[in-house]
Parts: structure tokens; C-alpha cells; sequence
């Protein structure tokens, strides 16, 4: 008689958790798995809700694992089904239900959610986050009999939603706390630029404001700021950050600081106890962006399948989903004397790139307008590589620069 | 957007005159005293085609870079086309007025002598007869001097001595039939290059040997058979040992000597006393003793000898000496007067002899007549004021200019602003003469900026008359183009001042045949072959005559009305005895030794593909490709005593000026020698006029300064920051430290550094100047590199490039080439990266001015064609096979690549 394979339980089944699943599969790795998600849908992908919201996309764009393809894989999914306990030491699940599930592997991946932030009002119906297809349902709903739209953060998420409810035909005002727009990825140029082109398409941006309250009779009303104006509002979203889900995970005695503490194998302090995606905490950093959370999901498929494999942290590299919005930017922008700029400014065509240098090494990118080669500048950020000998021509591209490359390597 | 019109769109590189024909036009070529014959042709749109005239005799058909290149210069952009008095557009009645007043005027109040002419052998003949006539003969002073007193008067005072008349006698045949040739004091290869295409085409023919004496070992060494570099100065004791030589080793023609001359036995015992052995000579020369006896064997063993000799002679405070030096040498050999010998004064513009023959210099008085004849010319010329006595000479007419004795000058088709020795003074002077005109082509250069009044005059191209070349033969340059604008010949100018002073009689000239004719009448006057200048035939041509005159060398008179291949040929000179004169040379050093203070010596000259003071070259983009920027060459062992780097600014200062131009390291140079080109000025660089750096040091004859040797020291300029600009429209950045300007294909090129860093704002706040530009900006802190490019409805409008580190500067050539295109790329801005994504390619500084082949591309063909030879890379990359200027480069070039 065979061995009957290993139990792995996945909670979440989020991006992280499809993108696992599939190297499990890649790797035909043994393992009988199941997976919970306290969503409705099978598998979707959450940076389409942008496109799905602007109506350039469909929900059938959107949902990239059906049930089916879960099926083929022999995978059970538990959809609408949250995990409420974990006991380390038994090695057990229990889920809403009170059904109990025992694991011999664990991983959470229990993504994060919007942050609400505690602004009176913040209760009043046509308020909304946007994380889920469920949230943007109920906007596009929404939409129908509203005109006014407010979405309070000029961050990636808050102008994608933004840009979505302006394209379903609402007037749009985006109140942004700080200055510069999508400030952990743009700098004041580039929010500029930014701000022109919106502004261009149709949206009202107002940065550098605070928010007081919400108004409204249980139906939002307006929204007033703290220099006591106010701006009407008939639908209010909120896109202010994300918060790492980590309450089971506390619950449950595994060690948590901002996220699920991971060590390089994607382990938590509990043996047999994986996490991986925006719930965790690697090296004191949490991560929102898809990139670093693959990048997990591929370490802890490997080490799950009893080969090694280490994650040694991400860069943080990001576009923004919006029509007519060229833009990259990747890693960090330091501005003390020991990092060295290049920059192109070219206004009148928009386009705006810089690269910050430290150490003789690319540590920032960012494309605005014109992202040729934004992959090859992350390659050579994620890898390192020394970047002196083709640092003349390095802001003009890839195709600049592989002659000197070439040549360097032929006389090295 | 709202964008305020651009006043030019497109590009106003060229500006073209208009056609008066659109035949093919045979005319003279303006620029060196070869006088080579030119076939022009103008198209409807006033574009000029050039080629060589193969009936001309003076190059059958060969041409060089700049005569190639001169259709490119007959653009109106830079033209002065209107008079102008006080900086204000005037009608010429004004103009005229104004001349004639003031110099009436301070004639009454001061005397003739406080007014000058300071005129130029660019002038035609005629221009230059009208000039003279009206300073000598009615103004009735002498003081009309021109910038031939700069190149040629120790040639004409030599002559003078030695002849009895400023005679030339050899004729360009003889370079062809000589035997051996010593070239001395001229890069005649670069200065007349078809003089040396001439002799390189005989001597693949003959076994004529080629004596290269220079210090500097320029491109005409290239193909020389023996160069002897020979300290500064020296070129007399070299000249007196061969005299020494000549009759130690039994070489004497005592026959010639005793039939035709005086003062052997003075002129021997002086060089024996002064250069007493090859071993003495070789010593004070600085040259090894076998190279001196090779050159004493040759020229004696050598029956047809002929020395070639110009401003490296004529430049000196002894230049008249060195002159009669080389002259004893041939009249004691008896090598003078028949074909394939002779001492051989090349002239450097391309009417130096015209002006000579007229009396264009202060020191003569006209055709060849001295002081002591005025009474004959003042009854030619129906005057009672004629001059009887010289006039001031260049240098001294701008000292006396300073000191306020010269009140009111003159200034005709020439840039004394530039070209004077110590010309920061040169400038005061003109700056507080309290009257300048000056009648020119050009609207801005160093000197225009000081005039009263200016007079537009017709340029080549546009005027019509007569030059004579350095074999003494007339040829005429005719007119193919309307004259722009209000310009107008310089004969009728001058005429006109002339008829506004009150002389109108005299000169009532209406046609420039005219003018001809009476000068012509003039050198036959009371010429009973007493004077060598004689032309009495050419009195009788009609206009038509005139308008058809073919290429004649004078004397051409009732014996000779076919014109004269060569004069002094029969032992009959023009002194009063007619015998010729030894004259005992004494060898002098310069007039400044170096010092500690300035230890090393200046050298000036010429560069290949450049004129004069650039008014003409400087418009040229394929002329300006040779030698981009002003330079000072320095031998490496130097360099490296003052702590200079190669292409590092350098400055360069004597006790009466600085310039700063860029160190060129060559082992060509002498040791604690540098050489410095001539032709740059304060319209092309910030600080490139070398005569600004130049000893006032003069011959005491001739008046001829010494441009070849100043007392100079020399440092770093330390620079923090580098650049050059690209630009469709002109632009002139007068406040950054170091700028040099120059034109290319579709635009202008701005090569600068300075102390410090300027910003892009710096930049826009002079260039945008009402115009709505799009800017790009491209900063690399990493690199301390800044790019930045101005464009205008999508056309490339110009670009900059800067950088702390000069080398990392990417290559001008693609950069330039991109303005040609006039709608730019979406991907614009990758411009900025200053070469094509798939590799820029460098060719380097232009070698080839025709075909435009630079000196990397050729380089490159000799690597892989380890036995090319000129005329191999001539088929393959069609270099040197136009004007073959540069064919001597070419051969360096595969020399340099042999010895590697």
C-alpha cells in the first residue's frame, strides 16, 4: 500500500496562493492539498479590479482560475470558507464552520485588508475600500445613481479606482494627504507630470489635504476637509493603505510584528508553518505588490518540495494601471549625497526617467512617460550589477549599452 | 500652446547672392599668391560650382582645399551690404560725405601726414592704383600702407638690395625643371598647396631633390627627402656657411661674379667671420653637422637650384638679411636667371605682387618708382602734392595711430585688429583714433567693431580686375555674381572719396579698364628699361580686350608682347650700374631672447584649410573640419616640463599678450618650441588672437615683424568644466571662459569650458530670447555629465553637452549629422545619448576637406591594409584624389602606422 501523501492546507486564496499552486504543480509535488478562501470566487486576479472597474475588462478577464481548473488539479477549494483557529502543535485547522481539517504543511496566506481609517462617517453607506471583486460590485452598482465620486489617496490603488469610476462616467475628486502623488513610488516631477495628465483626462486632484469627516444622513453626502471646505460626494472610496491580515496567525501563537514573521524559507517561529504574500514579514519588510509576493510563493513551493531555496527580499517595482499612463518605478529614491541621479526631463513630450545611483549600482527607477526598458533597469537593480562602464549611455537603454557590455566583457 | 513665431524657421545656414550669369565664368582664385585660374558657375539660385581652369598656367587645373571650397563662401549671411556711419545704415551719399569730410578736415587741421590708408593684397590692382594715387599723389602724404608689409616687404627690400627692384625672376616652370629644390621658412605643402602638387608631380618624374629647412618638420616634410630643423633664427649663418661652402669647395662662378655683380669679396669675408665652419654652423643651428654638408653638397654639386622662400624668411627682424643671404648663395654659384634656378619669393595673398607693382607699400612710390622718381609720377599723374618721402610703415602707422599723430585711418579689405603684432595695442589704438573707416565684405570682425564709418565692399565673385601671382603673372578675376546688397568695387569708393576731396579731375574713372589702362601707361611712363615693371602694352586694350585678357606675365612692353617667362636672365640688373649686389650679412638673433620669465619661443603660421583672419574660410563648413579648434603644438618633453596634457587648455603668454587654445603634442615641434596658427580672433575664439601674444619686434629695413619668434612661457589653464553646443541659429556665449566657434553642414559648433558650472537656465535665458523653445534635459550626477537639446515644432533647433571630464565628451560627428533631419523622432531624446543606438562612429578630425574623409576612417583602412600607399586609399576611400592637399597627411599618416 502507498504511503498516503502529505496533507497542505493554504489559507487565502489569493494571488499569492494561486501563484503557489501553480509551482506546486510545475514541480507535480506529491502533496493532497486543500485550500480555503473566504471569498466567493475561485481564483481571480486582483490587479485586473482596476481594468474590471474602468469596464476595459469583464469579470471573465478578471477570474483566471475557475473551479475547474482547481478540479483538474485535484485541488479541494473551500470557497466562502474562512479558518478561524490554528492549533500548531496538533497540526489542525478549524474553519467557520467548525469543521476540522489536520495538515501536515501550513501555509497562510491570508493577503491584507484596505485600511479604514477612523474618520467620523467613515460608516455611512457609499463609503467603500477596494480590495475585493465584491467591493468593486458594489461600486459599479453604486455608479449607476451617483454622480459624484470622492477618493480619498492619490496612491497606486486610490487613482486606479479613481480613473475606473471617471471612465463609468463619474465626476471624480482625489484628495491626497500628501504633495506628490503616489509618494513611495514618484517624486515631485514625476507627480507633476502625473497630476497634468490626469487632470487632462478629467480628474480633480487636490493634494497636500486632510480629511475631517464624512457628512451625510446614513447615505454619504460630501466630504469635509479641515480647511472647513467641502466637496459633494454621492460615492466615497477610501484607498489610504493595507494592513497585513495577521489576526489568525496572532490568535494562534505564531510570531507576528507588522506581518506573519518568515524567516528566508518563508517559515513563521511555528515549524511546519509557512507564510508567504502581503500577511508576512520578511526581514522587517512587509510587501503590497505582486512581484515580491511570486517571488515567495516561488521559494516556499521549493522548500515545501524538500529542495532549498532562500528568498532573500524584494524590490518593490510597480506600474500604474491607468489609460495613457506610461510609468515605472522600482526601488528606492534616496536623496543623500551618497546616491548620484541621472535624470531626462522632456516636458513637452511628458517624459520623465530617472535613475538613482548608489554605490556604483542602480538602487531607483523611475520611468514616467517613456518606460523603455524598465525590465532590463530591474534586472540590473535586482542583480547588483555594476553599472560603471556603461554608465554614459545607461538612461538611453538597453540597446546603448550592450555594445560596452559586450566590449567590457570581451577585454575583462 | 501659444508660441511666439520663430523669426527663422529653417535654417539660414546658406544665404545665397544672386547669379549676374549663369556661364561658366574664368576668374582667379582669391586666396594664395600662386594665383591659380578658377572656372565658376553660379546657378539660378546663386549656388557657385568651382573647378580648376586647366588653360590657367599657373595650375592647369589643379586646385587645393580652399579654392575647391570657395562656393561655399560666396553666402551673403555675415555680408556687410550697406553703408554704415555710426553704427547706423547711411546712403552711400552720406557715407562718402562723411569720409570725405573728415579726412579733409584733418588734413586742414593736422597736415597730410595725420591721415593713413592701411590697405591689403586682397585688393584688386586696380583698387589698389586708385588707393595709392589718391594717398601718394593728392593727399600728398605716403602713408598707405598694406598688410603685404607683413608677409612680403623683407622679400621686396632683398630684392631691392640685391637687384636694384623688387624683381621676382623665376617663373613656376623652373620648380618643374630644378634639379633640387630648398624649401626654406614655408610649409608650402599647406600654404601653397598647388605649387607643391606641381612640384610632387615633376619630382615623380625627375630626381629632384627636396630640402625641406624648418624648424617646425611640417606636412611638407612628409614627402621631402631631408628636413633640416633648424633653431629659430638662424637662417642667415646656415645661408653664410654655404656662401663659405660654396668657395671653399671651388664653386664660385667668378665669370658671373665679375660680369654681372659687386661686393663679393665684403659679402664672403662677413660669412667667414660669422659662420666659419660646418661645424659652427651646425652648432648655432642646432642641427647635426653631416645634415648641414648634405645640404651645402647639394646645392653646390647641384647645377639647377632653386630656393623657395617665404614668410619664415620675410618674418624676422633680420628678414631682410636672410633675403640677401639666400641671394649672395645664387649669384656666387651663378644660379640665378636661368630656367630651373634662382632664389624664389613666394608670396602669401593673392595680390601681394599687384600691390607691390603699384606701390602699395609706404616705403615705394608707384610702379616700381621710388621717392627720388615722384617728380616723374607727379607729371603721369597731373599732381603738385605728390609724397616725396616713405610714409609710416604698418607697425609704425599703429603706433602712431595710439599716440594720436594718425588721426584718421582708413582700413581696406583687412583685419589689422587681428593680424598687427601686440594687437591688444593694435586695438587701443584703434579704439581711440578719433576716425576709422573701414571698407569690407564682412559686417563683424575684430576690426569692423572699431569703425566710424564702413563701406560694404564687392567681394570675389562679385568685383573684376587684376591680380599678379608670385611668377609675375596678371590674370583677372572676373565677376560672376551681382554684387549684394549696396556694395560696391573698392576703385569706386575710393574714387568717389576721392571726387568728394576735392580731386575729381583724376579721377573720373568709369569702368575698372580704365583704371588699368593708366596704370599700365603708368609702368611704361618714362621707362627706358630702367624699371623692370613695365606693362606699357596692356595701355592699349579696349574693355574688351581688357574683359578677355589671358594669364600674361610681365614685363610685357614692346619687346616682350608675349609677356616674360623669366627676368634677370641675362646678368642685367636695375640698380644704377646694372650689376647685382652681394650684401654682407651680419646674423642677428630675434629681436627678444627667451628668459626665465618666458623661456620657451612662439612660432606662428598657417593651417591647411584656413585663411587669413577666417572672414572667408570661417563660412566654410568643410574648410572649418581640418583643424576644429585653435591650437598650440608643443613637443612632448615641453608638455610635460609645464605639466600639460595633451588637449588640455592651455595658456600662452609673452610680455604684451595671452592667448588660450588647446595643447597638441607632437614630436613635429622643436623642443621648447610652440607653434600657434594665425587665423583665429575674437569672432571664432575667447581668446585665440596669437598676435595679441606677438613681439612688436620689426626688420629695420623692410618693417616686417617678427611673427616668428616671441619670448613666451605657457601653463594650464585649469578648467572644472567642458562642452560644446550644436545649433542652427549663430550664437556667441562672449562670458564663458573658453569658447571657440565654427561652422558645419547644417550648423554651428561652440566648443567651450569654463571655471565653473552653468545650468540649463543659464543656457535658456541666452538662447530662448523670445523664442517659445521645447527643452530636453538630460543631468547625470554620476557622471557630472549635463545634456540638454532645444527643439521647435519638432526640428532640432540645437543641442548641449557638458562634463567635468573633457574625454568623456561623445563624438561631434553623429551629433551633427542629426541636422540634417529636420523632424526629429518620437524617441527624440535619446539623442541626448549622443550617438546612434547602434554605436556612434567616430571618424575624427577631417584629413580629406573634398571628400570629407576623416583621419579615423583612414587610420582604420591602413590597419587593415598594411600596405596601403596613398593612391591605394585614394581608390578606396577617394581621399587626397580631389585637390590632393592632403596627401601629404595621408602618407604621415601610413608612416605613423609603419613605425607602430
Amino acid at each position: 500500500m502507498p504511503e498516503a501523501p502529505q496533507k497542505l492546507i493554504i489559507i487565502g486564496n489569493g494571488m499569492a496562493a494561486i501563484r503557489l499552486l501553480e509551482e506546486l504543480i510545475e514541480k507535480q509535488s506529491p502533496f493532497d492539498i486543500t485550500v480555503f478562501g473566504s471569498e466567493p470566487h475561485a481564483g481571480y486576479n486582483r490587479i485586473l479590479l482596476s481594468p474590471l472597474l474602468s469596464g476595459e475588462q469583464t469579470l471573465n478577464d478578471v477570474v483566471t482560475h475557475p473551479i475547474d481548473w482547481y478540479d483538474q488539479h485535484g485541488i479541494t477549494l473551500h470557497t466562502s470558507k474562512t479558518v478561524t483557529d490554528i492549533s500548531a502543535s496538533e497540526k489542525r485547522v478549524r474553519d467557520i464552520d467548525g469543521d476540522i481539517y489536520h495538515f501536515d504543511k501550513l501555509v497562510i496566506a491570508t493577503g491584507s485588508q484596505a485600511f479604514l481609517p477612523p474618520i467620523p462617517g467613515n460608516d455611512l453607506n457609499g463609503v467603500y475600500t477596494y480590495r475585493t471583486i465584491n467591493d468593486v460590485e458594489q461600486m459599479l452598482s453604486s455608479c449607476q445613481q451617483s454622480k459624484q465620486a470622492v477618493v480619498i489617496g492619490g496612491g497606486l490603488l486610490g487613482l486606479e479606482v479613481a480613473y475606473g469610476l471617471h471612465k463609468q462616467g463619474m465626476n471624480v475628486t482625489v484628495l491626497h494627504r500628501h504633495t506628490v502623488l503616489m509618494e513611495r513610488q514618484l517624486d515631485e516631477t514625476a507627480s507633476e507630470h502625473l497630476t497634468a495628465m490626469l487632470a487632462n483626462t478629467g480628474l480633480s486632484i487636490k493634494t497636500d489635504v486632510n480629511i475631517k469627516k464624512i457628512l451625510g444622513d446614513e447615505k454619504v453626502e460630501s466630504v469635509l476637509l479641515e480647511d472647513g471646505s467641502s466637496i459633494p460626494a454621492e460615492l466615497v472610496v477610501f484607498a489610504v493603505g493595507i494592513r497585513p491580515e495577521i489576526s489568525l496567525a496572532k490568535k494562534s501563537d505564531i510570531d507576528c510584528a507588522a506581518g506573519i514573521i518568515v524567516n528566508d524559507q518563508m517559515q513563521t517561529s511555528c515549524q511546519d508553518i509557512f507564510a508567504i504574500g502581503e500577511c508576512c514579514q520578511h526581514n522587517d519588510k512587509t510587501y503590497g505588490l505582486v512581484a515580491p509576493l511570486y517571488e515567495q510563493a516561488a521559494v516556499c513551493a521549493t522548500v515545501l518540495n524538500n529542495e532549498t531555496a532562500s528568498y532573500t527580499g524584494s524590490v518593490n517595482a510597480t506600474g500604474l494601471k491607468v489609460t495613457g499612463v506610461n510609468l515605472f518605478s522600482a526601488g528606492q529614491f534616496c536623496e543623500d549625497d551618497s546616491c548620484q541621479i541621472i535624470k531626462l526631463v522632456d516636458s513637452a513630450n511628458s517624459i520623465y526617467r530617472k535613475l538613482v545611483i548608489k554605490h556604483n549600482r542602480i538602487v531607483g527607477i523611475l520611468l514616467y512617460g517613456d518606460i523603455t526598458d524598465s525590465r532590463w533597469y530591474l534586472e540590473l537593480l535586482e542583480t547588483k550589477q555594476d553599472i560603471t562602464a556603461i554608465s554614459q549611455t545607461l538612461q538611453f537603454g538597453k540597446q546603448y549599452c550592450v555594445d560596452v557590455q559586450e566590449t567590457v566583457a570581451a577585454c575583462a | 500652446m501659444f508660441r511666439k513665431p520663430l523669426l527663422r524657421v529653417h535654417s539660414t545656414m546658406s544665404n545665397y547672392p544672386t547669379a549676374l550669369t549663369e556661364e561658366k565664368i574664368k576668374t582667379t582664385c582669391p586666396y594664395c599668391g600662386v594665383g591659380c585660374g578658377v572656372i565658376a558657375q553660379a546657378n539660378k539660385q546663386g549656388q557657385v560650382t568651382i573647378e580648376g581652369d586647366t588653360s590657367h598656367p599657373a595650375n592647369s587645373g589643379r586646385l587645393c582645399s580652399k579654392g575647391s571650397a570657395l562656393g561655399e563662401t560666396v553666402n551673403l549671411s555675415h555680408r556687410l551690404l550697406s553703408p554704415m556711419v555710426n553704427n547706423k545704415k547711411a546712403s552711400w551719399d552720406e557715407a562718402l560725405a562723411e569720409v570725405a569730410n573728415c579726412f579733409v578736415e584733418t588734413i586742414n587741421n593736422y597736415g597730410a601726414d595725420s591721415v593713413a590708408f592701411y590697405v591689403s593684397g586682397q585688393l584688386l590692382t586696380e583698387d589698389y592704383y586708385v588707393a595709392n594715387k589718391l594717398m601718394k599723389g593728392f593727399i600728398g602724404s605716403a602713408n598707405i600702407d598694406t598688410n603685404s608689409r607683413l608677409c612680403m616687404s623683407s622679400a621686396v627690400a632683398g630684392h631691392k638690395r640685391a637687384f636694384g627692384s623688387d624683381a621676382v625672376g623665376p617663373c613656376y616652370e623652373d620648380l618643374e625643371s630644378a634639379e633640387a629644390i630648398i624649401v626654406t621658412g614655408s610649409n608650402i605643402a599647406w600654404c601653397h598647396p598647388v605649387l607643391y602638387q606641381r612640384i610632387e608631380a615633376a619630382r615623380e618624374n625627375n630626381d629632384c631633390q627636396l630640402y625641406i629647412i624648418d624648424p617646425r618638420q611640417t606636412h611638407s616634410c612628409d614627402t621631402a627627402d631631408v628636413h633640416l630643423p633648424i633653431r629659430p633664427g638662424t637662417d642667415a649663418v646656415l645661408f653664410n656657411g654655404l656662401l663659405c661652402y660654396l668657395e671653399q669647395h671651388a664653386c664660385i662662378d667668378h665669370e658671373y661674379i665679375n660680369a654681372h655683380t659687386q661686393g663679393f669679396d665684403a659679402a664672403l669675408t662677413l660669412a667667414k667671420q660669422t659662420a666659419p665652419s660646418i661645424e659652427f654652423v651646425a652648432k648655432a643651428c642646432d642641427v647635426s653637422v653631416e645634415k648641414v654638408e648634405q645640404f651645402y653638397q647639394l646645392f653646390s654639386n647641384t647645377e639647377k637650384v632653386v630656393t623657395l622662400f617665404s614668410m619664415g624668411i620675410n618674418q624676422s627682424s633680420s628678414g631682410v638679411d636672410k633675403v640677401n643671404a639666400i641671394i649672395n648663395a645664387h649669384l656666387a654659384a651663378g644660379k640665378i636667371g636661368k630656367p630651373g634656378t634662382g632664389p624664389f619669393s613666394i608670396t602669401g595673398q593673392p595680390n601681394a605682387m599687384g600691390g607691390r607693382e603699384v606701390g602699395g607699400l609706404a616705403s615705394t612710390l608707384a610702379a616700381h618708382m621710388d621717392f627720388e622718381q615722384s617728380e616723374c609720377v607727379a607729371r603721369f599723374w597731373n599732381s603738385d602734392k605728390i609724397a616725396i618721402k616713405p610714409g609710416l610703415k604698418a607697425v609704425d602707422l599703429f603706433n602712431d595711430i595710439k599716440s594720436g599723430k594718425v588721426k584718421a585711418v582708413w582700413v581696406m579689405a583687412t583685419n589689422p585688429a587681428v593680424s598687427i603684432p601686440d594687437s591688444n595695442s593694435v586695438n587701443e589704438a584703434l579704439k581711440q583714433c578719433d576716425f576709422v573707416v573701414v571698407s569690407d565684405c564682412i559686417r563683424k570682425t575684430d576690426t569692423t567693431r572699431y569703425a566710424d564709418v564702413l563701406l560694404p565692399a564687392a567681394a570675389w565673385g562679385e568685383k573684376s580686375g587684376t591680380v599678379t601671382n608670385s611668377e609675375r603673372r596678371i590674370s583677372r578675376q572676373r565677376s560672376f555674381l551681382s554684387t549684394a546688397g549696396e556694395a560696391r568695387p573698392d576703385w569706386w569708393i575710393i574714387s568717389e572719396v576721392a571726387k568728394r576731396m576735392g580731386f575729381g579731375d583724376e579721377f573720373q574713372y568709369q569702368h575698372v579698364a580704365d583704371v588699368f589702362r593708366e596704370h599700365a601707361a603708368l609702368s611704361g611712363f618714362e621707362n627706358a628699361g630702367n624699371r623692370d615693371f613695365d606693362i606699357s602694352l596692356l595701355q592699349e586694350l579696349d574693355n574688351e580686350d581688357y574683359d578677355a585678357l589671358k594669364p600674361i606675365q610681365w614685363p610685357v612692353n614692346q619687346e616682350n608682347p608675349e609677356g616674360t617667362r623669366r627676368i634677370l636672365t641675362n646678368g642685367h640688373f636695375y640698380t644704377k650700374d646694372n650689376k647685382a649686389r652681394f650684401i654682407p650679412i651680419e646674423p642677428r638673433t630675434p629681436g627678444a631672447n627667451t628668459s626665465d620669465t618666458f623661456p620657451l619661443v612662439l612660432n606662428t603660421g598657417r593651417v591647411r584649410d584656413h585663411w587669413h583672419t577666417m572672414t572667408r574660410t570661417g563660412e566654410s563648413q568643410r574648410l572649418s573640419r581640418h583643424s576644429l579648434e585653435p591650437f598650440a603644438q608643443c613637443h612632448p618633453a615641453t608638455a610635460k616640463q609645464f605639466a600639460i596634457k595633451d588637449k588640455q587648455l592651455i595658456r600662452i603668454n609673452s610680455e604684451y599678450g595671452s592667448v588660450v587654445v588647446r595643447a597638441e603634442l607632437t614630436d613635429r615641434q622643436r623642443q621648447d618650441e610652440i607653434f600657434i596658427p594665425l587665423h583665429w580672433n575674437d569672432q571664432f575664439s575667447a581668446n585665440a588672437r596669437v598676435d595679441a601674444v606677438v613681439n612688436p619686434f620689426v626688420d629695420p629695413i623692410s618693417g616686417q615683424p617678427e611673427y616668428k619668434h616671441t619670448p613666451v612661457k605657457v601653463e594650464p589653464v585649469k578648467h572644472e568644466w567642458f562642452g560644446f553646443i550644436l545649433s542652427r541659429h549663430e550664437y556667441q556665449f562672449d562670458e564663458l571662459a573658453y569658447w571657440t566657434k565654427l561652422i558645419e553642414k547644417d550648423n554651428w559648433r561652440i566648443e567651450f569650458s569654463d571655471k565653473e558650472i552653468k545650468d540649463i537656465n543659464w543656457f535658456k535665458k541666452r538662447i530662448q530670447n523670445g523664442h517659445d523653445y521645447d527643452w530636453i534635459e538630460y543631468v547625470d550626477e554620476y557622471n557630472q555629465t549635463a545634456r540638454y537639446l532645444w527643439q521647435y515644432e519638432n526640428e532640432i533647433q540645437g543641442c548641449i553637452f557638458t562634463a567635468t571630464d573633457y574625454a568623456s565628451l561623445p563624438a561631434r560627428e553623429w551629433l551633427s549629422e542629426q541636422f540634417s533631419t529636420t523632424t526629429l523622432q518620437d524617441n527624440k531624446w535619446q539623442i541626448l545619448a549622443g550617438l546612434s543606438s547602434s554605436g556612434g562612429v567616430d571618424t575624427g578630425s577631417v584629413v580629406c576637406s573634398c571628400f570629407g574623409v576623416g583621419e579615423n576612417t583612414i587610420k582604420d583602412y591602413i590597419c587593415e591594409n598594411a600596405k596601403a600607399d596613398v593612391n591605394q586609399i585614394g581608390k578606396a576611400l577617394n581621399a587626397g584624389t580631389n585637390c590632393g592637399s592632403c596627401r601629404p597627411e595621408i602618407k604621415s599618416l601610413i608612416e605613423n602606422r609603419q613605425h607602430s
